[in-house]
């Protein structure tokens, strides 16, 4: 344009100032969208194929763990720090009897998971752990933590407590019982349920009919049956005395073998070992329903004067006792199961509630060292209460404010 | 002897049981496995006691001419032939056996119809509890209405507080009082497990001599 050393005219020289100022304005507007283009074209852009390496989990520590059998180790660490961006699916757990080689998978934990146990370990020996972080394909390491060995306790430190509460408890029961053994008189509240039990029996032998005594579906390790059990060695010799048939159908052959020798027992204790019939205290099925079909059947033909119900009972226990009811007989129920205490309150003469049951020997028998086990039992009870009222205004006071929350924590047990 | 080995084998075997609560240990904990196999293999033989005092009775009740010694042959014969179908069968695993067929179509419906029979007498028996007589049995009236409304849409439209109250009366008063009993029945265990363990309660074994 200014070839020849031409000067540039007026014309030309605005030509060029409207080219600039134009070259200006579209470089002000343009360029911004262009730069959103930009933007644009990289999002566009394919993903870059090089790897994104997650940041490890950090703080890694191993310890034995607390309080087991032996054979593992606890791991604890801190979160990848990409966890909080969702990149982290996970953590795996490497192990290896040596610091710089042969890991191999041990086990995997979601993301959020900040600890493993890692067991299958021989006691003794020492190991080396990793941790990564994944999401699925890529892992990245923590540093390796080791050597740790593995080893068992003899002696579980968080059940102390319990172990003290048991002390206390066995302390008061042998307090009581030599108590008892030494001739102290103790006092025991009625149990109407049992009071009734003579009446019962002597009802029966009035009828000429049988009693039927009914301990329950669940099995000999259960306590409530073995309560029953007690009860009915009681009941066998009052039966005994009267000369009263006892009905016993078992639904476990155990229980039945055991049930068998105590009545047994007590009819020979009585001075009537003829009376006994092996007959009259037989199986009749381990199953729920057949065996309420059976003993209903019982009820209705034989038409006992009285029947006893002690120990475990479940859905069929209503079954039995409203079919006990429509043959008129006098009921007395006994159970610790909480949920059909209501059936028997509703369908029995009289129902034993709860430790009511485990009582019933003790009472019925008379003896002194029994009755001094259940004044143990009771004074341990009576303990459990002032303790669970002092919990209650501690707890009371620490939701309000009143007290620090967590003034009681020394005394916490945590194994 | 009689009774003074039963009472050790009790204690040993009570006071080892109370004892591996407390250690953790693999040689303690393995054994104590092992003690609850052998209880599994006691309870198969027992089995075989109930099966004989099953047919020892029944026959009994047979060869006696009892009165109901029509039950005694129907139970034997479902005995025998269950057991023979379930031995002896050749594909008494298939599904399709006889042995399965009949566990299917007769045990099972059954077992269904006297399972079902407690809805009939839940009716009867809450019939029988529900009459306001006392004010004990009154309050009991009054709040089963309450719970059962509360339990059923119908009772949020009667009103609205309805729901909650049900919820008041089964997480306060009645899980309240379900605690009680519960502790009370814990400590009822021990005791009574304490009491056999130390020989002090024998009754179990038929007699306190």
């Amino acid at each position: 344009m200014f070839e020849d050393g031409a000067r540039p005219s007026a014309a030309g020289f605005s030509m060029w100032a409207v080219v600039v100022v134009a070259m200006a304005l579209a470089a002000l507007f343009l360029c911004p969208a262009l730069a959103l283009a930009q933007e644009d074209l990289e999002v566009a852009e394919p993903e870059t194929t090089a790897p994104v390496l997650l940041a490890p989990p950090r703080g890694l520590s191993i310890v034995d763990t607390r309080n087991d059998r032996g054979g593992s180790v606890t791991l604890t660490w801190e979160l990848s720090p990409d966890e909080a961006d969702g990149l982290v699916t996970g953590y795996e757990i490497h192990r290896s009897a040596d610091p710089d080689t042969g890991f191999a998978f041990s086990g995997r934990v979601p993301a959020g998971s900040d600890t493993y146990r890692d067991s299958g370990l021989e006691d003794g020996a020492e190991y080396y752990h990793k941790v990564a972080a994944t999401d699925g394909g890529i892992e990245s390491f923590s540093e390796i933590v080791g050597p740790t060995v593995a080893f068992p306790q003899w002696f579980n430190r968080a059940r102390i407590n319990v172990l003290i509460a048991v002390i206390i408890f066995v302390l008061a029961i042998v307090y009581f019982v030599t108590s008892a053994r030494s001739g102290k008189e103790l006092f025991i509240r009625r149990l109407p349920g049992l009071d009734e039990v003579d009446n019962a029996v002597g009802r029966a032998t009035e009828m000429g009919k049988p009693i039927l005594y009914i301990s329950g579906l669940s099995s000999i390790s259960d306590v409530a049956t073995i309560a029953a059990i007690n009860i009915l060695g009681e009941v066998a010799k009052k039966t005994a005395e009267y000369n009263t048939r006892l009905i016993v159908p078992c639904a476990d052959p155990i229980v039945m073998a055991v049930e068998q020798e105590v009545v047994k027992e007590a009819y020979a204790e009585v001075g009537r070992p003829d009376s006994y019939n092996d007959d009259d205290v037989f199986y009749l099925t381990r199953s729920q329903f057949a065996y309420v079909a059976g003993v209903n059947g019982i009820m209705v033909r034989q038409r006992p004067a009285t029947i006893l119900y002690m120990g475990m009972f479940f859905a069929e226990s209503l079954v039995l006792a409203e079919t006990g009811a429509s043959v008129g007989a006098i009921q007395i129920a006994g159970t610790d199961a909480v949920t059909q205490l209501p059936f028997f309150i509703t369908s029995c003469d009289y129902t034993l509630i709860g430790e009511e049951l485990y009582a019933a020997s003790a009472y019925l028998s008379r003896e002194p060292v029994l009755l001094g086990g259940l004044k143990g039992q009771d004074t341990v009870k009576f303990v459990v209460g002032v303790l669970l009222i002092i919990g209650f205004i501690v707890a009371t006071l620490a939701a309000t404010g009143a007290i620090p929350t967590d003034f009681m924590a020394p005394l916490y047990v945590t194994g | 002897m009689r009774r003074r080995l039963p009472l050790a084998l009790c204690f040993i075997a009570g006071i080892f049981t109370a004892v591996q609560y407390f250690i953790p240990h693999a040689a303690v904990q393995d054994f104590q496995e092992q003690l609850l196999g052998w209880l599994m293999t006691l309870l198969a033989f027992a089995f075989l006691l109930g099966t004989v005092s099953l047919i020892r009775l029944h026959w009994h009740k047979i060869r006696n001419r009892a009165d109901d010694r029509g039950y005694s042959f129907v139970a034997l014969a479902g005995l025998t032939t269950m057991i023979g179908l379930g031995l002896f069968h050749p594909a008494h695993h298939s599904p399709d056996s006889p042995f399965n067929v009949m566990f299917q179509n007769v045990q099972v419906p059954i077992e269904a119809t006297m399972f079902s029979l407690l809805a009939f007498y839940v009716a009867s028996a809450a019939f029988r509890a529900f009459r306001a007589r006392t004010l004990e049995a009154t309050l009991l009236l009054v709040a089963a209405c309450v719970v059962m409304l509360g339990r059923v849409p119908l009772g949020e439209l009667i009103h609205e507080q309805i729901p909650i109250a049900t919820r008041w009366i089964l997480e306060v008063p009645n899980l309240a009082s379900k605690r009680g009993v519960m502790i009370g029945v814990g400590l009822g265990m021990m005791a009574t497990s304490l009491k056999i363990i130390l020989g002090i309660e024998r009754a179990w074994m038929g007699g306190t001599d």
